[in-house]
């Protein structure tokens, strides 16, 4: 477990004060202005950073983020380009960056290389949007080897036994995933929020971050009432396709951070 | 020896496999392997798909004595019909097994990708006859080359979703299918359309697909091929028709694309000319970048260009159970016309993949007997390789 997660959530916990983790697409709007799009996102009150490395075939991902990504890679961003990106962020602002891929680059370099290199950068941790825990005891032991943190999953349809095994295999926070379907922007707030986190808590205390379809400062402020985190996507990668930069950040660290008026 | 056993409980074939999907497919994925395995184990349901294969597909799939082939090449050949199918295919074997899962597991939707349209087509048609609501997923490309299937499906009742991102061909079909399914698993079945995807779909599908091997065992009788050869995609109808001879000492050798030329890059030989790694939920060979990024595959042939394989291919190549070979959208063109003028046969771009290995390797195939998976029929590519005869690219 990184102990710059650990710490993180522990220190929210004991100021309740959850955790605003935006997530931002690596090499948008380009390759050139990307640093300053996470150094912005900090100042607005981020307090660690999902950095979506842009992968060909992003299938947990919807339009938005699909998006992102092909304008990311058609301007040269790489797998190994991003790392470096979350090394570059998690320097220039000191918060934790947390890298999301998908499984097949990390099998590519080798799972134990692969953390080498993240430990190297400073990055504090890794969210692989297709392995389930069934599938992560390999990768999360070469993480752990280099003291990097690893997320796992729960879903609506994660069912109380998958929930403790899920815990069992000490992920540094579990990402729920707030609502069915791929990331993107939602008009309404997930109706299985809280039966979500109400069963993970049931079976564990390991921090719990809620993201997936919260897209409004609203739905934000609902989310983290409840949980240890929030994570905003889509809304704000969709600002900095459109505009160049994102401009709802602070709206959305005060809705989670319940300063907002 | 080969291990028949498998996939383990895993769903992994040796190194290959497995269910690398987002947590919100989990449940469902377990949900179908314990549907399958029950409805598998139970003789009511396996009879009714046995119904259904003879009343409504029209099996058995006749094996025939290609003559005119034979005398033209010096091998003997058999061909095993499966473009006799309803719908003119061997996908609709599949469809009829997972429609009629759907159906038992109460899910009143099916949603599905194609390439070629034959699988969407093979899908809509179960939709129809099972009353079941039914989406599927095309590459726009595709459509624009696979005209006639659209409408088909279309016809049918079945709603055609165009597919634009990637190079909008069967892998981004099948991965917007999968994001579907993330958002719609409650009341919705996904029809994979071939031996690929999470666990236990590449397990699923050579079962509902072993009947074309299974039949040939009976049809051949006494005579003993030395050669099965059928073209891969995802290799469904490979898989079908390899896998009642995988401990017999025949040489199972499946043909895939080579499109433009292997050495051009652009081709969709997975098996042959690609690395290990995980694709649409299994771990398998693919194409891909040394990053880890996932390549663009060509062919010709939209069921076949497709830059992963499923993963029990994967296990047969390494464990020397079968061979993969390729051969180019030139030669594939070429056994498209050599087939329908000596047989009267016009044979998909697909299955025109394994005749034109045959045409190729002749010479060393002399005097022997060899039996092709005709896998579907060409119905669906004569506007296409018309429009190509006069297309200098190729
Ligand atoms: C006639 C025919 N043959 C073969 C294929 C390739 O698929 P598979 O390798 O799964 O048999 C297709 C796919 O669309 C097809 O339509």
């Amino acid at each position: 477990m990184s102990t710059a997660l650990a710490s993180m959530f522990a220190t929210a916990r004991h100021a309740g004060r959850p955790v605003f983790m935006p997530f931002m697409t690596a090499g948008i709007p380009d390759q050139d202005s990307s640093p300053a799009v996470f150094e912005q996102l900090a100042a607005d009150g981020a307090d660690a950073f999902e950095l979506g490395i842009p992968y060909s075939d992003p299938l947990m991902d919807g339009p938005v983020i699909q998006a992102a990504s092909a304008r990311a890679l058609d301007g040269g961003m790489t797998f190994l380009g991003g790392l470096e990106l979350a090394g570059r962020v998690a320097g220039s602002t000191g918060k934790p960056v947390i890298v999301m891929t998908y499984v097949n680059p990390i099998l590519q370099a080798g799972p134990d290389a692969f953390a080498a290199e993240a430990a190297a950068l400073g990055i504090a941790g890794v969210i692989i949007a297709d392995v389930p825990f069934e599938e992560s005891a390999d990768i999360q032991a070469a993480l752990a080897g280099h003291g990097i943190g690893m997320a796992l999953f729960a879903a609506p349809t994660t069912d109380e036994q998958r929930l403790r095994a899920i815990a069992e295999a000490q992920p540094s926070f579990i990402y729920a995933v707030a609502d069915l379907g791929v990331t993107g922007r939602r008009q309404e707030t997930s109706r299985h929020l809280e039966g979500l986190v109400r069963r993970i808590r049931a079976v564990t205390s390991v921090p719990i971050v809620l993201g997936v379809g919260i897209s409004t400062p609203a739905q934000a402020e609902t989310a983290a009432a409840i949980a240890d985190g929030v994570i905003v996507g889509s809304a704000l990668v969709a600002e900095v396709l459109e505009e160049g930069a994102p401009r709802s950040g602070a709206a959305f660290a005060a809705a989670v951070h319940g300063t907002a008026r | 020896m080969s291990d028949t056993s498998f996939p383990d409980a895993t769903g992994r074939f040796g190194p290959f496999g497995g269910r690398y999907a987002p947590e919100t497919l989990m449940a469902a994925l377990a949900e179908l392997e314990a549907a399958f395995r029950q409805a598998w184990a139970d003789p009511v349901f396996v009879s009714e798909y046995h119904r259904w294969l003879r009343e409504f597909v029209g099996r058995p799939s006749p094996l025939y004595e290609a003559v005119g082939l034979s005398e033209a090449l010096g091998i003997r050949i058999l061909l095993k019909r499966e473009d006799l199918n309803h719908t003119g295919a061997h996908k609709i074997n599949n469809t009829v097994g997972q429609g009629l899962l759907a159906k038992r597991m109460g899910k009143p939707r099916i949603i599905a990708e194609t390439g070629a349209g034959q699988h969407g087509v093979a899908s809509a048609t179960a939709a129809a006859a099972l009353d079941l609501e039914c989406a599927v997923y095309m590459g726009a490309k595709d459509m624009e080359r696979q005209g006639l299937n659209v409408v088909r499906m279309q016809l049918l009742g079945t709603e055609v979703i165009p597919v634009t991102s990637g190079a909008g061909t069967l892998k981004d079909a099948v991965s917007e299918a999968m994001r579907d399914w993330v958002g719609s698993v409650a009341s919705t079945h996904y029809v994979i359309g071939s031996v690929v995807g999470p666990h236990p779909f590449p397990l699923m599908v050579r079962e509902f697909q072993k009947i074309i091997g299974e039949e040939l065992s009976e049809q051949l009788g006494d005579v003993k091929p030395d050669v099965i050869v059928a073209c891969v995609g995802g290799g469904s109808n490979a898989m079908g028709i390899f896998y009642p001879f995988l401990d017999s000492d025949i040489d199972l050798v499946g043909v895939e694309a080579a499109g433009k030329g292997i050495e051009t890059g652009k081709h969709g030989a997975s098996l042959g000319h690609g690395t290990p790694g995980v694709l649409h939920g299994a771990r398998t060979y693919m194409l891909q970048d040394d990053q880890g990024q996932v390549h663009e595959a060509h062919s010709i042939s939209a069921g076949l260009d497709y830059p992963g394989v499923g993963p029990e291919h994967a296990y047969f190549q390494d464990a020397g159970l079968a061979r993969y070979e390729s051969v180019t959208d030139r030669e594939a063109v070429e056994a498209f016309h050599l087939l329908s003028r000596i047989e009267g046969i016009i044979p998909a771009l697909e299955t025109a993949h394994a005749i034109a290995w045959l045409q190729r390797e002749a010479p060393a195939l002399a005097g022997k007997t060899v039996v092709v998976n005709l896998s579907g029929r060409g119905d669906k590519d004569v506007q296409e390789v018309v429009g190509l005869s006069s297309d200098p690219g190729l």
